[in-house]
């Protein structure tokens, strides 16, 4: 009962212009998960921090707003038959359990470095996951953009090749996504990834939708449906052990959903206009951008734990509000990549169609 | 037989429902913001309370925006989704 009341007593007032800002927050975060199947929620948590929530309810309340957000954006996007419900069961199982994994790691780190060595832990992750599966996302956009095989059929790495090739008897599943069967046995460790990921920087998608595309070889359009899917699962079990301890602010949670879930709606619309690579390239970019934000904080934290110098407080703050002016400024960048695409998608569909009726009337 | 005008109305009529639903959910959040989180925060097995809401608004708020756009004009490619 003390913890409860505590965490109760924690819970901020709320004014109009809070309000605002986190549903615009929310919107834009639902904009880019609806098209990516994640990515939106990194920024949530530091935007519920810089208005005082703390640290361990704005985790929480994010959580609680991440579920029933991925909820209505896999049921869009499972009308478009794009969803693999089977594929992300799998994957949300064994990314709960990587979840609680990640948890303990993160508890250990805590109770032997502190909060800032828990805070250097999350950001040094952020920065290798970042720059490696990001790097490579966006290199593999890149290199599809500039052959000109924007139109052409995604083909599926040497990887996923192989893993499609083996056959382990009594493990084959069938996954329509794949349109192959596959050892699940392969589906557990990225599964697990994903849940520590998710764990630890709060986007377990930036290693489940690249795993789904490049090691198991799911389309682009199917890979970040298909992790809407294992973040419900994931976001459920985890908000349901926050709010065992109290931790979930509901006003918060549900303000975010506000404009998170217009922003789905109209991502989740936008995929259907895109040409596949446009997913990678958007989650190339938003990562890579995400990536010099946490990047600029290793120092702030080297120099709390005494790693190096002692930094001045005018530059820590400045290096950590640069940080989340960049963090937001990814958040837009996707955004605007979303939906330019849309608009221009749209723009061809409506010429094309003109075009089929003058035939048809010629 | 569904006429082309029904057709246009239905998602108007869905939005104006599940609007007004979510913003009475939404009110009566505010309106009762104490007495909700006290009992929201209790812990143990009162957790699932923010996840029942958590359903409630996904699905009443979820149908006002998936209609809201619709009503806009804003709707999935006619060619389907997967290209």
């Amino acid at each position: 009962m003390h913890d409860i009341a505590q965490h109760a007593a924690n819970f901020i007032t709320l004014d109009t212009l809070n309000i605002v800002y986190l549903f615009l927050v929310g919107f834009v975060g639902g904009l880019v998960s609806g098209f990516i199947g994640s990515g939106g929620a990194f920024v949530l948590t530091p935007a519920m921090m810089s208005l005082g929530v703390p640290g361990l309810v704005a985790v929480a309340s994010n959580m609680c707003h991440k579920f029933p957000k991925s909820l209505v954006g896999a049921l869009k996007r499972a009308k478009y038959g794009q969803v693999d419900v089977k594929l992300g069961v799998v994957l949300g199982i064994s990314a709960e359990a990587g979840v609680l994994y990640g948890a303990g790691i993160q508890e250990k780190i805590k109770a032997a470095f502190g909060d800032a060595g828990s805070n250097l832990y999350v950001s040094a992750c952020f920065v290798v996951v970042l720059a490696v599966v990001g790097g490579f996302v966006l290199y593999d956009a890149f290199k599809t953009g500039r052959a000109g095989a924007q139109n052409a059929p995604e083909t599926k790495t040497r990887l996923a090749q192989w893993i499609q090739s083996v056959n382990i008897p009594g493990t084959m599943v069938y996954f329509k996504s794949l349109n192959a069967r596959i050892s699940v046995l392969f589906t557990i460790p990225l599964g697990f990834a994903t849940g520590i990921l998710a764990s630890t920087i709060a986007v377990g998608g930036f290693v489940g939708v690249p795993s789904m595309m490049y090691v198991l070889g799911a389309p682009s359009l199917m890979a970040s449906a298909t992790e809407l899917v294992i973040a419900f699962v994931m976001g459920l079990g985890g908000s349901f052990k926050f709010a065992m301890h109290g931790l979930v602010d509901i006003r918060l949670a549900m303000i975010i959903l506000a404009g998170s879930l217009f922003g789905i709606q109209l991502g989740a619309i936008g995929t259907t206009y895109v040409k596949p690579f446009m997913i990678k390239i958007v989650m190339g970019v938003i990562m890579v951008i995400v990536l010099f934000s946490r990047a600029l904080m290793v120092p702030v934290y080297m120099s709390q734990l005494g790693l190096i110098g002692k930094l001045g407080e005018t530059t820590s703050k400045m290096l950590s509000s640069t940080s989340f002016a960049i963090m937001i400024f990814a958040l837009a960048v996707g955004a605007f990549i979303v939906l330019r695409s849309m608009w221009i998608g749209r723009k061809e569909e409506r010429q094309q169609l003109a075009a089929e009726t003058v035939k048809v009337m010629a | 037989m569904e006429t082309k005008g029904s057709k246009k109305r239905k998602p108007a009529v869905k939005a104006a429902i599940f609007g007004a639903l979510s913003l009475a959910l939404y009110l009566l959040l505010f309106v009762y913001e104490d007495t909700i989180n006290n009992n929201f925060a209790r812990g143990g097995l009162f957790a699932f309370l923010p996840i029942a809401a958590a359903f409630l608004f996904s699905f009443v708020h979820g149908s006002f925006t998936g209609s809201f756009w619709s009503v806009l004009g804003v709707e999935a490619s006619k060619k389907g989704g997967t290209h």
